[in-house]
């Protein structure tokens, strides 16, 4: 019973993760109808900026905040030089964009920090959360992180004016226009939070994960499969798949036998796959009926 | 009386098919027109072209100011709502946050909040739904609301896009009835797109007719409405 209440707070931690990217993923798809394969690489490239500003002896709690506006200025930089440009442009030019993206932040990362694993330093410490077992105090600070931003999210979009503009860009863009909203903006300022959504999750995993330039692969392939499950038009529905494949994951890689820590992926395509053939629109989203 | 809008030789297009051949009209300040026509005919497009949602060329000018080169969301800002075709409500938001983003350009928040009240005496049925879904609300309820929205900018033009469509005429009259006082109490300049000629000269004081991209026919709209020949030959009834 100890190992099963273990795992689950466990899958409940790394959850938290997945959900905030899950989240930075649904908020990009919202604002453009495209998956941003390279969101685990700038979660990365986050990471590794606000480690550089540790090095330098900024205290963490400094470079934590500065790191999220670097990474909300990045985000918007990139939509407005590489994605605005793409706007009209076909599914595939932009999936290459994003490809090349994702290889190009790689790359540029390896160059300036190598490739050598990092330790990455957790403000929460490692001992066990409130003297028990279970889970340690990072793991309980992860979760804490995540449940604060959550509920921020969800005050900045359900009672301000910015967050009911996007909103409303995102759910019909044209009559976001005809009300004055400028749309175009809304969907940059998407990219800027998306990305320093990421960049929380970059900060709070690395520590468990180490540093290095391929350190979201895994994660981001998590945050797909929340988003898929929760339903890719449904921030919620995001933030719930992202717990629940936290915890189906731990769980799987505990008592299905043969599956281990070494199949644990597979388990997250597997259940994309799933998702997607039996339920399409997710636990949360809507169908997407169009007339032809 | 001046000219509020005043379009030149308006051509718009959608991609190579030319939509729109050189339309010339002019709104009056506090005038209630209607611009009538068969399908196809291209209503809707002139009043795309008015907020820069089709490409055109030709002189737009609003107040003295030019509106070519201005994006949709500025265009809007200067005092034009635009109710589309559709209606363009947003179904999974509120009654009441669809109001508020009828507003979202607006600098003074204060007044916004008695313009929702406002809004809901000119329409008693949306103040009883106001926490509900948009897309939950009939096709009568959902005209009222986007008319509502569009009047939340507090605008100097309204345009609306065969507001009579898929409703009921006794609903159709009502909302008519609103229109006017709109009009006349709230001295909101209207443009109003409609196939349902017969309500829409009764509501207007000037028409114009448009078939093929072209202007055929403007005057009073009362002249249009007893004119035999207009009615058979270009509005069917």
């Amino acid at each position: 019973m100890e190992l099963f209440t273990n795992q689950v707070l466990a899958g409940i931690a790394t959850g938290a993760i997945y959900a905030c990217m899950a989240l930075a993923v649904v908020m990009i798809y919202q604002a453009i109808d495209h998956l941003n394969f390279a969101q685990g690489e700038m979660a990365m490239f986050s990471t590794f900026i606000s480690w550089q500003l540790m090095q330098w002896g900024v205290p963490y709690w400094w470079a934590f905040p500065i790191t999220l506006i670097i990474s909300f200025a990045g985000g918007i930089a990139i939509e407005r030089l590489l994605f605005k440009p793409l706007a009209k442009a076909p599914v595939l030019t932009n999936v290459a964009g994003f490809i090349a993206l994702f290889a190009i932040v790689n790359s540029v990362a390896g160059l300036i920090w190598d490739f050598t694993i990092k330790q990455y330093p957790t403000p929460f410490g490692t001992s066990p959360f409130l003297g028990s077992q279970l889970i340690s105090t990072h793991q309980a600070g992860m979760i804490g992180v995540t449940l604060v931003l959550l509920i921020a999210l969800y005050f900045f979009f359900q009672f301000t004016r910015i967050g009911l503009a996007m909103r409303a860009a995102a759910a019909l863009p044209e009559s976001a226009r005809l009300v004055g909203i400028n749309t175009s903006w809304m969907i940059a300022l998407g990219w800027g939070m998306a990305s320093a959504i990421g960049a929380i999750a970059g900060i709070l995993i690395a520590p468990v994960v180490f540093l290095e330039p391929n350190m979201m692969g895994g994660v981001l392939v998590y945050g797909f499969a929340a988003a898929v499950l929760g339903g890719l038009s449904s921030p919620l529905g995001a933030v719930i798949g992202g717990f629940l494949v936290g915890v189906f994951e731990n769980l799987a890689g505990t008592y299905i036998p043969g599956i281990g820590n070494e199949l644990k992926l597979p388990i997250a395509l597997a259940l994309i796959i799933t998702v997607l053939v039996v339920k399409p629109a997710g636990l949360l989203g809507r169908p997407i009926v169009k007339r032809v | 009386m001046t000219a509020m809008l005043n379009v030149k030789d308006l051509r718009a297009y959608y991609g190579q098919v030319q939509a729109l051949h050189g339309l010339s009209f002019a709104l009056d300040e506090g005038s209630l027109t209607t611009l009538l026509g068969a399908n196809g005919a291209g209503k809707t497009t002139t009043l795309r072209a008015i907020c820069n949602m089709v490409r055109s060329t030709g002189a737009i000018e609003f107040e003295g100011k030019p509106l070519t080169g201005r994006s949709t969301e500025n265009i809007v800002r200067l005092g034009i709502a635009h109710v589309p075709q559709g209606r363009g409500t947003f179904t999974t938001m509120t009654v009441e946050e669809n109001l508020q983003l009828g507003a979202i350009s607006r600098n003074d928040r204060k007044n916004v909040v008695a313009d929702i009240e406002r809004m809901y005496e000119h329409f008693p049925v949306l103040k009883e739904r106001h926490t509900q879904q948009a897309g939950t609300l009939s096709g009568g309820e959902q005209q009222m609301l986007a008319v509502a929205r569009a009047l939340m900018l507090r605008p100097r033009l309204m345009l609306l896009d065969e507001p009579s469509f898929g409703l009921a005429p006794l609903i159709v009259r009502e909302l008519f009835k609103i229109l006017g006082k709109i009009n006349r109490e709230d001295k909101v300049t209207i443009l109003v797109v409609e196939q349902n000629a017969q309500l829409a000269l009764e509501l207007a004081d000037q028409a114009y007719v448009i078939e093929t991209g072209r202007i055929v026919m403007s005057g009073d709209a009362k002249d249009i409405a007893t004119n035999e020949d207009v009615r058979k030959s270009y509005l069917g009834y």
